[in-house]
């Protein structure tokens, strides 16, 4: 499963040196590393399941500090690793049409696609975040190079907050790996280093903020709704269904899994919160209420998504603040399922639509009268819309149900809180898909004129090939989500345990 | 429970066979129609075989049981009783019936044909679900085709019907949702028969109460609203009138034959064996608004000049008696008639003509708007009450048959639409007689409406226009024949189906408790 | 005195000399009519082999000793220096290959081979005056090169502006010098410190801390620190880019050696003196710890730290946000230069009695003379081929020569601190040695080695900015002329060889961690 990492890297430089004026050299390139790495995701995933954490690879690295180039799979790993291999696929399966330095977007393309699968796969906090920082430079060059709307401030911004979230996990980790003694950066290691509780009290909430703004948590998630939209569509999905997720994993694997202490209550309480775990709780639901109402007001369709994953993610974040077994499962899963959904509703907004109607306002959508002319993506819209809705049938609703029953263990009102979000969700979700796909009035003659003027270009097989790998993804999870849950439960309960609650 | 028969997960069979039908029907093409047709016809065929073999002592039978998340207490869990089973074979003809009138489908046949097999699993998926999850993935999950049958191929006002039917519904469906979170929470179960037997000996309420307080009324009330809906109850009918006037007629068959009867259906499986203490609590208010229902569904129905509205609001009226007979079931363990035991047989004949009236409702609605389609096609979709006259005399066939359904509609005797209300009638005045009198303008107001639509639709001298109406063609007297026929069979011998129904009756009311 | 082993010692600074005076001789001697490329050509060639004769010379070359001082250390941070400075040496002047400023490539040779001799002396300089000649020579040697490109206005006027910086801050050094030298009565290192120390206890101590102010200017300004960088943006800008990369590279690589024996030699003074009075062994900056002597030592000490950290913290946060302004790649280089000069400052702030914050230091100006030579390099070519080194000069870089612009993407990132490269490596090591300085407990002393850490971190992101602001010309924006770009094969080489080690440094930084390891063992 090691070779995720290498391929992805090593099929980076071949597609930088591909000759320039063959595009399809390097789409097909990307397309069998990418399929490659899904492969090995799902070798892995198959092999791992039952055995809990699998050590992978384990060198000294620098061993005067005690650095190891170590990795490593438990059961989270191995269930983001395959979501990254069904995303990188299904990103250049929608990067088909890509025309301008095509063989330098797909170098970009899979470095990036090599150091997510790094950061998932590291058990080394000083690898991890090598692979996280790793990952911080194809985006910027990706979005600035082949975004759309204001792209350079889009890229710009995106980086400098993954930087500085960066620069704040670095702080923690120079912090931790000198109070344990400077002996080793091994996860492990570091988890059993037993550093002072007042000491894990500030370093819990610096790495998790630090994590935190590349998981789109609030009001650290400004920089989502902008790149989003400036990225081109891979981009989008990459970074909504992948790259949001490092955030997330990093929340988890080194706030929650090294500091666990730093939750515990203060003894104190300022405004009704006595924790860090409450500060950081409501603000997770302040992220999905939020998300979802500002999602309801936009009128450009990518914003509405982009919102929709800040907003979707924050269910993650309060998963991830519960601090119980259902709620981190189902924050897991959550990352897993919006990971997929995200990505196919970016496709169809950015690839299927926009690519051809140019434009993405939804008042202009409105009158394009796209559920005629553009079947294809009205359908596949709904079926992603109903499952980002959280409709039973697709993975958003165990998911979410998970998370909502954890919260409410935890704390009944963030349940309430975020009931609120999904019934927005429906909200937002519903009057997006009306507006641009299923408008009522009867196209006039004008609109007739310019229909047969502009005649949009047929459906590629890549798209339906793309659409078709991230819905039933989400269905078969949703109608059998134990093929996760099996490797998640194990490898959550381990965490919860290793961390002395 | 029961074991599995045959040992073969038929319910699984027919749950899943029109989602086949559907994405065959969806590449199509031309061909849609007949690939609907015919899986419409199978699906028949396994109803009816399930319909065979039901247990003969009114338990639930035919049973498929694995596990499936067991985190969350969901587990794939289905089984039918006489009550569904009934439901699945009403759901078979409604749909079999509503494809056989969509014979004019231009736009997008595939997709249309398809939603409506979809629609048809997502039936067959609720009356045969006994976990909450499996049972609200297909409750909401025929939400999403019938809101676009109504959206892309319904009349002029068709988007913001569709909206308005779409948010109510699903409104609805939160509220149902989220008291079943909160039951999950206090009883780590969502299966519907260990929490009826729960609630039977009161665990239920105590569990619930311990984990979360006293919630158990709103949670009765979270449960009823997204029934209310469904059913619907005034006053949460609004949506109603413009879905079924602006659906094309054939989806408004389906909706009235079929989606109705899921409300109805989960306040039977759900609402009163797991909240029964509950509703028989809001006895008072329940039945004040089953009874506003019954009168003013009639009344409205009286006012209107669309026949199209005119049978919608009738549809409200006749689901109003199953309200009526449901919430007249539910007398408090308390109160002095309970306890003196006498009530036991005016409920299940309460019982039992609500299912009876589920079931004949089901087909005549249907057929009424068959006919109403069917009128529309010749006269190029007209169907205001005062457009036509004397029809009687260039269709005469059609007369006759419509009127035979129209009657039945009114509740004539000998026919199927009698027999249901009769029986709820007969079990409603010994549990409220204060409600069954007041319901009975509803059935004088009915008559009225239903004998103004056959004088001015049918009497009456035939204007210009109309001289040529064209009759029935053979096919479509062929199609219509087993329903009218079906009509007069349970008119006649309703015993075919209270002999099997009566025994889930028996089963029902002795494991409810109040 | 031992002239043997004299000249043992100073092999290396030997062979360099001989190196210079061979160049002269060559080209003046037997190239005069050649053309000029040939010229450069073989003057460069005989510079790189002269590196390459004082490099085999370190290896031989000793510690030289005069009675019981050690006049020239050898090995620990004089070995380090040495060697990096030569290679260094090598590379700026194999980047003098296919350069146009000059027609006199003999002179030029010979200079900057006399300056790293220079160099080389203050690394391994261990009495005050060796330290001010060794300085002198680098620094004379500095000057004479920023003027070298005689057709450029700029060239002569930052030469001036550097000289009378320069001659005005050795001056300041000289005169801290002095002080010390009448505070203590000997130039030796260990005993101006140890004789400083008791001259403190007995009132001297104003004047002990006017001449660390005073030694402090000086060294400052050679290494570009907060206030005393003046000189650097206007410098930087106006040299030859061969030259430049080697001001950016090898003086920094020597001062800082400096300042690493300096304070060594004040730490291990310290050592002894917290071993003579039985206190547990952590500089703390804070008052409170026992005994009237002892605290007055520290203030000492106290004042000497709290200079550094003034100026590590005005050099990083100054050099950054003044960087965000530039629109000269040049002046751009200059103040992340000041910037990271603030970084090293700060390792050298909290410098602690093993060896570790020295190699860590070591391992950061090694590489970044290492990454800025590449950076000169790039912008030379550039401005060859466009005439100007304004940020816009990169349009397309990507598209007219894809290498270079690989190069510098792979040295900008380097220099922001973006792993797998080698300037993250080294930050984190100089972070980690600077946490390190208590043992892990980091809240038993005070936490201003976090917070200022956390600073330093902050700084770089704000670092990232405006690197990628030159990166996404080259990169993202289109061009305004697309015409290759030609570069001399021997540069491409030499920038690609640079790039290729700040990447493999980068991955694997044991190499060269292990090798700075076993010259201090």
């Amino acid at each position: 499963m090691a070779w995720t990492i290498y391929i992805s890297f090593a099929g980076a430089l071949v597609a930088a040196l591909l000759p320039k004026g063959k595009p399809d050299a390097a789409r097909w390139w990307a397309l069998a590393v990418s399929v490659t790495g899904l492969t090995l995701g799902v070798a892995g995933f198959a092999s791992g399941m039952g055995q809990g954490r699998v050590v992978l690879v384990d060198a000294p690295w620098v061993p005067s500090m005690g650095i190891h180039y170590l990795l490593a799979a438990d059961g989270i790993s191995r269930v983001l690793v395959l979501l990254t291999g069904i995303a990188a696929v299904a990103g250049v399966l929608f990067s088909w049409n890509i025309e301008l330095r095509t063989n330098q977007f797909f170098a970009f393309y899979l470095a990036l696609i090599g150091g997510v699968y790094g950061v998932f796969l590291s058990g080394d906090l000083f690898l991890l975040f090598v692979f996280y920082e790793i990952a911080i430079v194809p985006k910027y060059f990706l979005i600035a190079i082949w975004g759309s709307t204001r792209r350079e401030y889009g890229a710009m911004k995106l980086a400098l907050y993954s930087f500085v979230g960066s620069a704040m996990v670095l702080i923690g980790l120079l912090a931790a790996y000198t109070a344990s003694g400077s002996h080793s950066t091994a996860l492990v290691d570091l988890a059993h280093a037993n550093l002072p509780v007042h000491m894990q009290m500030w370093l819990f909430p610096l790495v998790f903020v630090g994590f935190g703004i590349l998981a789109g948590m609030w009001p650290f998630h400004t920089w989502a709704p902008t790149g989003h939209v400036a990225a081109p569509t891979a981009a989008s999905m990459l970074l909504a269904g992948v790259v949001m997720k490092l955030g997330a994993y990093g929340c988890l694997r080194v706030g929650i899994g090294l500091f666990p202490h730093g939750l515990d209550p203060w003894g104190f309480s300022f405004i009704g919160l006595g924790s860090w775990r409450d500060v950081f709780a409501w603000l997770a639901v302040i992220g999905i209420v939020y998300g979802a109402l500002v999602a309801l007001a936009q009128t450009d369709f990518k914003f509405v998504i982009g919102y929709s994953s800040v907003s979707h993610m924050g269910f993650v974040l309060l998963g991830l603040m519960t601090l119980n077994q259902i709620g981190l499962d189902g924050a897991v899963l959550q990352m897993f399922s919006h990971g997929v959904i995200a990505g196919l509703l970016f496709a169809i907004v950015g690839r299927v639509v926009y690519d051809r109607t140019h434009t993405r306002q939804l008042s202009e959508l409105e009158t394009m009268h796209l559920s005629r002319r553009l079947p294809f993506a009205a359908w596949a819209f709904v079926v992603a819309g109903i499952a980002s809705m959280g409709l039973p049938g697709f993975s958003g609703f165990v998911a979410e149900f998970q998370v909502l029953v954890g919260a409410w263990r935890a704390n009944p009102v963030w349940t309430v809180a975020s009931g609120i979000g999904i019934i927005v969700g429906v909200a937002y979700t519903w009057r997006a898909m009306q507006k641009a796909f299923f408008s009522d009035a009867l196209p006039t003659a004008h609109e007739l004129e310019r229909e047969h003027a502009h005649v949009f270009a047929p459906i590629t097989w890549p798209e339906i090939a793309g659409v078709v790998l991230l819905g039933s993804c989400t269905l078969a999870v949703g109608l059998y989500p134990r093929i996760l849950l099996d490797s998640i439960e194990p490898a959550v309960r381990a965490l919860l345990a290793g961390g002395a609650q | 429970m029961n074991a599995n028969v045959t040992g073969f997960p038929i319910l699984t069979l027919l749950t899943v066979l029109p989602l086949i039908g559907a994405a065959v029907a969806l590449f199509a093409g031309k061909h849609a129609r007949g690939v609907a047709l015919i899986t419409a016809l199978a699906s028949l065929v396994v109803a009816l075989i399930i319909w065979v073999h039901l247990p003969a002592n009114g338990s639930i039978g035919l049973v498929e049981l694995h596990s499936w998340v067991p985190s969350v207490g969901v587990e794939y869990h289905l089984g039918v009783d006489g009550l569904g089973g009934l439901m699945l074979l009403l759901s078979a003809i409604v749909t079999l019936m509503s494809i056989d009138a969509a014979h004019r489908v231009h736009h997008m046949p595939g997709l249309y044909y398809g939603l409506v097999l979809a629609l048809e699993s997502g039936l067959f998926g609720s009356f045969t679900a006994l976990n909450f999850f499996h049972w609200f993935l297909f409750w909401e999950l025929s939400l999403i085709p019938a809101f676009f049958l109504i959206k892309l191929w319904g009349g002029p006002k068709r988007g913001p019907a569709a909206t308005q039917f779409f948010v109510y519904t699903m409104a609805g469906s939160v509220a149902l949702l989220l008291s079943f979170l909160a039951i999950f929470l206090a009883t780590g179960s969502m299966d519907f028969g260990d929490l009826a037997a729960m609630a039977a000996n009161g665990s239920l309420t105590q569990q619930v109460t311990a984990h979360l307080g006293n919630v158990m009324p709103w949670l009765a009330i979270g449960v009823l609203a997204g029934f209310a809906v469904k059913v619907p109850l005034m006053p949460f009918h609004t949506w109603l009138p413009a879905a079924y006037a602006e659906a094309p007629s054939p989806v408004t068959m389906l909706l009235t034959g079929a989606m109705s009867k899921m409300g109805v259906y989960g306040l039977l499986r759900i609402a009163l064996p797991l909240f029964g203490a509950q509703i028989a609590a809001m006895r008072t208010p329940l039945l004040v608004l089953a009874v506003l229902t019954v009168v003013m569904g009639a009344w409205a129905a009286a006012a209107q000049k669309d026949l199209k509205r005119v049978f919608a609001y009738s549809s409200v009226n006749h689901l109003g008696y199953c309200l009526l007979g449901i919430f007249a079931i539910a007398v408090p363990a308390t109160s002095a008639a309970q306890q003196a035991g006498e009530i036991a047989a005016s409920q299940a004949a309460a019982l039992n003509g609500v299912i009876l009236q589920m079931f004949n409702h089901g087909i005549t609605a249907a057929a009424l708007f068959w006919f109403i389609a069917m009128i529309q096609f010749r006269t190029g979709g007209l169907r205001g009450i005062d457009d036509f006259g004397g029809l009687r005399k260039p269709a005469p066939v059609f007369a006759g048959l419509m009127g035979i359904a129209l009657f039945s509609s009114l509740g004539l005797p000998g026919l199927n639409g009698f027999v249901g209300e009769f029986l709820i009638f007969r079990g409603v005045f010994s549990l409220s007689w204060i409600s069954a009198s007041l319901s009975i303008l509803g059935l004088l107001v009915t008559a009225v409406v239903i004998l103004t639509v056959i004088q001015k639709v049918f009497t009456g001298p035939a204007p210009e226009r109309w001289v040529k109406f064209p009759d029935l063609h053979a096919s479509e007297r062929l199609a219509l024949a087993p329903v009218i026929g079906l009509m007069f069979l349970l008119g006649l011998v309703p015993q075919l189906v209270v002999g099997v129904i009566n025994p889930t009756v028996q089963n029902l009311l002795a494991h409810w408790r109040f | 005195m031992n002239y043997a082993a004299l000249f043992r010692a100073t092999l290396p600074e030997t062979a360099l000399e001989i190196a210079a005076l061979l160049v002269i001789v060559i080209d003046l001697g037997f190239l005069r009519k050649a053309a000029a490329q040939a010229r450069i050509a073989a003057a460069a060639v005989v510079g790189v082999a002269g590196c390459a004769a004082a490099l085999c010379a370190v290896s031989i070359a000793g510690p030289y000793n005069f009675g019981d001082a050690v006049l020239l250390a050898a090995g620990g941070s004089a070995g380090v220096a040495q060697v990096a400075i030569l290679i260094l040496t090598a590379l700026t002047l194999l980047l003098f290959v296919g350069s146009t400023f000059t027609r006199h490539p003999g002179e030029y040779v010979s200079v900057v081979l006399m300056a790293a001799a220079g160099g080389l002396i203050i690394s391994a300089a261990q009495d005050l005056l060796v330290i001010f000649v060794g300085l002198e020579l680098l620094s004379l040697g500095l000057y004479i090169l920023t003027a070298f490109a005689k057709k450029s206005g700029r060239s002569a006027e930052s030469a001036i502006k550097y000289y009378l910086f320069g001659g005005m801050s050795a001056a300041f050094l000289l005169f801290g010098f002095s002080y010390l030298y009448g505070i203590s009565g000997s130039t030796y290192l260990p005993t101006v410190i140890y004789r400083a120390n008791d001259a403190a206890f007995s009132g001297g101590a104003p004047l002990l801390l006017i001449a660390l102010v005073m030694i402090a200017a000086g060294l400052g300004f050679k290494i570009a620190a907060v206030p005393f960088h003046f000189w650097a943006p206007d410098t930087y800008e106006g040299a030859p880019a061969p030259a430049a990369a080697f001001i950016a590279s090898v003086s920094k690589v020597a001062s800082f050696a400096l300042l690493i024996s300096i304070s060594r030699t004040a730490l291990a003074y310290l050592q002894i003196l917290m071993q003579n009075t039985h206190t547990t062994g952590r500089v703390y900056l804070t008052a409170g710890v026992t005994g009237p002597p002892i605290r007055s030592v520290f203030t000492v000490y106290y004042g000497w730290y709290l200079i550094l950290i003034v100026l590590a913290v005005a050099s990083m946060v100054l050099g950054n946000l003044a960087a965000l302004a530039q629109s000269s790649v040049r002046r751009l280089l200059a103040y992340s230069a000041i910037a990271h000069a603030g970084y090293i400052l700060l390792g050298l702030a909290f410098f602690d009695w093993g060896s570790r914050s020295a190699q860590a230091v070591l391992y950061y100006i090694v590489t970044y003379g290492l990454t800025t030579i590449g950076a000169f390099g790039v912008v030379g070519v550039v401005e060859r081929a466009t005439g100007s080194d304004n940020f816009d000069s990169f349009l397309g870089l990507q598209k007219r020569n894809p290498i270079l612009a690989a190069v510098l993407l792979v040295l900008f990132l380097s220099l922001a601190g973006i792993p797998p490269l080698v300037g993250f490596w080294a930050k984190f090591n100089l972070f980690a040695a600077v946490l390190g300085m208590y043992g892990g407990n980091l809240s038993a002393g005070p936490a201003a080695p976090l917070i200022l850490v956390a600073l330093a971190i902050a700084m770089s992101a704000v670092s990232l900015y405006y690197y990628l602001q030159v990166l996404k010309r080259a990169y993202v924006m289109p061009a305004a002329d697309e015409s290759p770009i030609r570069v001399h094969s021997v540069t491409l080489a030499v920038l690609i060889a640079i790039a290729a080690a700040v990447l493999a440094l980068g991955c694997f930084p044991a190499l060269l961690q292990n090798w700075i390891a076993s010259l201090y063992a």
